[in-house]
């Protein structure tokens, strides 16, 4: 870096490489004194866990697929954090955007493949674009608090869905709430299927092209926040409203357009799930998706890099963590949710405890190799 | 750098004059700010009983040291030493009990508190206020008696006018047994009669045997109120002097290290036909106060129309309401003879730059700049959605850093670097890159808002130039300061604002402090025109 980094600034691999791993460090320390409380060897669980991610074909397939839903969520919570924002509401707008591919896959399902999942997934980020659209603008034009808004959205998303699978949609002369099972136009092709295609075998599991999806959206969020006066009118908003203001931008139109975008991506959780594993329209499969990607959002730094690297992590504790319950009986599938609420910990809430002083040990560094240059 | 053998001789010289040792004293201050060097090597001894002025340029590091002084920061290197006595001062807590008191430039004070209350939170003595209060009572009317610092204890601190407001932050420190005074930049918000009052008061202060500190970048008042002074620039003490050897080129010299103008050079004005028509205008702020009552006046072509008055009269208003990001309540506003919508929200902001409109704001931090924006960002902000950055859907990187770049040259932006955070210039930089965004498009209409406050000498300087050859090109430019002397030495008219409307309006030629004081005051003054009813 050249020496005209402002006041306190270390060098960039300091701030978002050591200080995230040594965060994440330590809330693996304190899992491991957990495990080893409960009686288990923690480097025995450590090596299942990153075994049951990425030990074989099948689980990182699994990982990938869960990775798929928190690079969306993740992207959700960040755009929304541009702009200065905290939409909670991932799971809710998660929740209507799988509503919107299941009507598509309901209802249009006999289309030709391409068409019909082009329109489902259209629709996915339309429904969950239009239910955070919502709190957007009772934010902007009547003040309404995002954070409770949100929230309550999130409730309103579950009832309302309880009441169309248990009223509408529920296959007639059954008790599950679901719904039938899609016509094929309406699937998106599993990756080991269409690999398959080509003669390589990765071994099944849930990950769909959803993932092809995620990693256009993680370029496209760089261009859209950095490369277009849109996204800059988000972040001068988000940074400094009154300058903004001064600047010509209306704060209410960013807060609506970067809540609708929030929203349109966290929509696509629906895709991945509902017309890429399930086929059908079910209950509570966001499975809380929606909160994860705000963890995702923090650790990641709003940045999709970031955001990649975390949405990784993520699946990796998702996919390893629930291998690790099935093989360590002693360790059951809440200590797994305890070992993400220490990253969450670590790398959101106490962001702060050790950043100063990891960052001051190198900028002193630096000066002094500025000086003895 | 000239400073560093001047420097040398200065510590050896040392503090002379009174007898022992000095009441506070610096030695070989260190400080570092990531890679800026604060205060480099800075020692300072300040004898009992004195006024001793610190002086420099914004950023030559006289803040930081005040303070490292005060526990604020704390140094990297070197010594605090009161009375003789080297002492650790880890947070202002240490500082006070070494009975060092600090006024600051904002003031620290409970607006819904009465002066009694303020003057004792944080040292009330015991759980009972009642106690508390009475003793403090006491100790105020002691104070009053000995130096003139009278204040009604029991009016609330958010009715007072700002120069009673800062007696009480005075009489907190003197409160809690302060032997030696800090004030930071303690004239900007006063009134000149206010600042008489103040330094009245300081001198009595000295006179009782206190020590007192002043950190200023204005040289009047070093000059009026000093025994010795220390100059400082880029972090380094370039001098110590008494006031009564030095004088007010001389000091401006060592701050800046060359010799600098102090009056603007400028011909006479040629005023053509107005350009910025302003009707009965009426504005209320944000919260619904009526600030701007009835304001009338007119900027012509090639003209500069200076508005004096105290912060706080309405100013600030009146220039919003200009720029569309402030309703206005009643009036008209013209810009080359079009009416301009009432305004109070952003698109209004954008439709007064079309009409041809230039704004720098008051607060570059707070509206003029996204501090966490690159320079290049901020050097586009309100113009961003303009063709030639967005030649496609994209946002051209390549067109607005090469934009921002040829603006940074020509305003002479140091450094000239695009990509580097706005956050990461000097104040005077910052306000460089603001005034050239506005001024490089060159607008018809050219509202400015104190131009250079907390800028340094060399950028005032440049950015006075500025405004005289963008008048001398035929633009209106309406100029707003609470500076008195950018005021008379910029504006070809001046008008007084007071409590939201204009007092009156004295030419170039008749301007003189004592009158624009009075009128700043709310005074109507004899000889000067009076201003619309």
């Amino acid at each position: 870096m050249s020496g005209f980094g402002g006041p306190t600034q270390a060098p960039a691999w300091v701030t978002h490489g050591l200080v995230p791993l040594i965060n994440l460090g330590l809330a693996l320390l304190i899992a491991g004194i957990i495990i080893a409380a409960i009686g288990e060897n923690p480097f025995e669980a450590l090596k299942l866990l990153v075994l049951g991610a990425v030990g074989y074909p099948e689980a990182i397939g699994y990982t990938l697929y869960y990775t798929t839903n928190f690079v969306f969520t993740g992207l959700a919570v960040a755009i929304a954090f541009h702009c200065g924002l905290f939409n909670i509401g991932g799971e809710g707008q998660a929740y209507l955007g799988g509503l919107g591919a299941g009507l598509i896959g309901l209802y249009l399902g006999h289309w030709p493949a391409p068409v019909a999942i082009v329109l489902a997934i259209a629709a996915a980020m339309a429904f969950g674009a239009f239910w955070a659209f919502i709190p957007g603008w009772l934010q902007a034009r009547r003040g309404s608090h995002i954070v409770i808004t949100t929230i309550m959205f999130n409730f309103l998303a579950a009832a309302l869905m309880t009441y169309l699978l248990v009223e509408v949609f529920i296959k007639p002369g059954q008790q599950a709430a679901e719904s039938r099972t899609f016509e094929a136009g309406a699937w998106l092709p599993f990756v080991h299927d269409v690999l398959a295609g080509f003669g390589v075998d990765i071994g099944r599991s849930s990950l769909n092209l959803s993932v092809v999806v995620a990693a256009v959206c993680l370029v496209l969020f760089w261009f859209f926040v950095w490369r277009t006066r849109w996204g800059y009118e988000i972040r001068a908003v988000g940074l400094n409203e009154s300058a903004a203001v001064y600047g010509g931008i209306s704060p209410a139109r960013a807060i609506m357009l970067a809540m609708a975008v929030s929203g349109g991506l966290a929509g696509l959780v629906g895709v991945n799930e509902i017309i890429g594993v399930h086929h059908r329209l079910l209950l509570e499969f966001t499975a809380g998706y929606g909160f994860v990607g705000i963890a995702v959002a923090l650790m990641g730094r709003n940045h999709p890099v970031g955001i990649l690297l975390a949405a990784l992590l993520f699946g990796i504790l998702y996919q390893g963590g629930s291998e690790l319950a099935f093989d360590m009986p002693n360790v059951t599938r809440d200590m797994v949710v305890v070992l993400q609420g220490l990253v969450v910990l670590f790398s959101g809430a106490l962001e702060h405890m050790f950043r100063a002083r990891i960052e001051r040990l190198f900028t002193r560094r630096a000066r002094a190799v500025a000086e003895a240059a | 750098m000239a400073g560093e053998e001047n420097r040398g001789a200065a510590e050896e010289r040392g503090p002379s004059g009174a007898p022992g040792v000095p009441a506070l004293e610096v030695a070989g201050i260190q400080k570092w700010f990531g890679t800026v060097h604060a205060n480099d090597d800075v020692s300072v001894a300040v004898d009992a009983g004195t006024i001793h002025g610190i002086i420099g340029e914004n950023g030559a590091g006289k803040s930081t040291l005040m303070s490292i002084v005060y526990g604020y920061y704390q140094a990297d290197g070197g010594e605090i030493r009161v009375g003789g006595k080297p002492v650790a001062i880890r947070g202002p807590e240490d500082a006070i009990s070494h009975g060092i008191g600090m006024v600051h430039q904002h003031f620290m004070l409970v607006d819904t508190f009465t002066v009694l209350e303020n003057v004792v939170l944080g040292v009330e003595s015991g759980y009972l206020l009642r106690r508390s209060l009475a003793e403090a009572r006491q100790e105020l009317e002691r104070l009053e008696r000995e130096y003139g610092l009278d204040v009604d204890p029991d009016a609330i601190v958010g009715d007072l006018p700002v120069g009673l407001q800062q007696r009480v932050e005075i009489l907190k420190a003197l409160y809690r047994g302060a032997d030696i005074l800090i004030l930071d930049e303690p004239t900007g918000v006063l009134t000149p009669q206010e600042v008489d009052d103040l330094f009245r008061i300081l001198r009595a202060l000295r006179d009782q045997g206190r020590t007192i500190v002043l950190i200023t970048h204005k040289l009047r008042e070093i000059m009026a109120l000093t025994d010795r002074v220390t100059v400082m620039r880029a972090g380094r003490v370039v001098d110590h002097v008494r006031t009564a050897e030095t004088d007010r080129a001389q000091l401006a010299a060592m701050m800046v290290g060359r010799s600098v103008l102090l009056r603007v050079e400028k011909g006479a004005a040629a005023p053509g036909e107005a350009l910025l028509r302003v009707e009965n205008l009426a504005v209320r702020d944000r919260a619904g106060v009526l600030r701007v009552r009835d304001v009338s006046f007119s900027v012509r072509t090639g003209e500069i129309v200076g508005i004096a008055g105290v912060a706080g009269n309405g100013q600030s208003e009146l220039l919003e309401a200009l720029a569309g990001t402030l309703a206005r309540e009643g009036g008209t506003v013209e810009i080359a003879g079009a009416p301009a919508a009432p305004g109070g929200h952003a698109e209004a902001a954008r439709a007064m730059r079309r009409a041809g409109l230039g704004h720098v704001p008051e607060d570059r931090q707070r509206m003029g700049l996204v501090t966490a924006f690159d320079a290049s960002e901020s050097g586009i902000l309100g113009y961003h959605r303009e063709r030639q950055y967005n030649p496609r859907m994209l946002m051209s990187r390549g067109a607005v850093v090469g934009a921002v770049r040829r603006t940074m040259e020509e305003f002479d932006v140091r450094p000239p670097l695009p990509q580097l955070r706005t956050a990461s210039f000097s104040g005077g930089n910052q306000q460089k890159i603001v005034v050239g965004r506005e001024m490089g498009r060159e607008p018809d209409v050219l509202l400015v808002g104190q131009p250079t406050r907390g800028v340094d000498i060399g950028a005032i300087e440049f950015i006075h130039r500025q405004l005289v050859a963008m008048r001398d090109a035929g633009k209106a430019i309406l100029l707003v300061s609470v500076e008195l002397d950018e005021i008379m030495s910029l504006s070809d008219r001046i008008l007084v604002m007071f409590d939201g409307a204009i007092v009156g309006e004295v030419a170039q030629a008749q301007a003189d402090e004592r009158i624009l004081g009075l009128m700043m005051a709310g005074e109507r003054v004899a000889g000067a025109e009076a201003g619309p009813a």
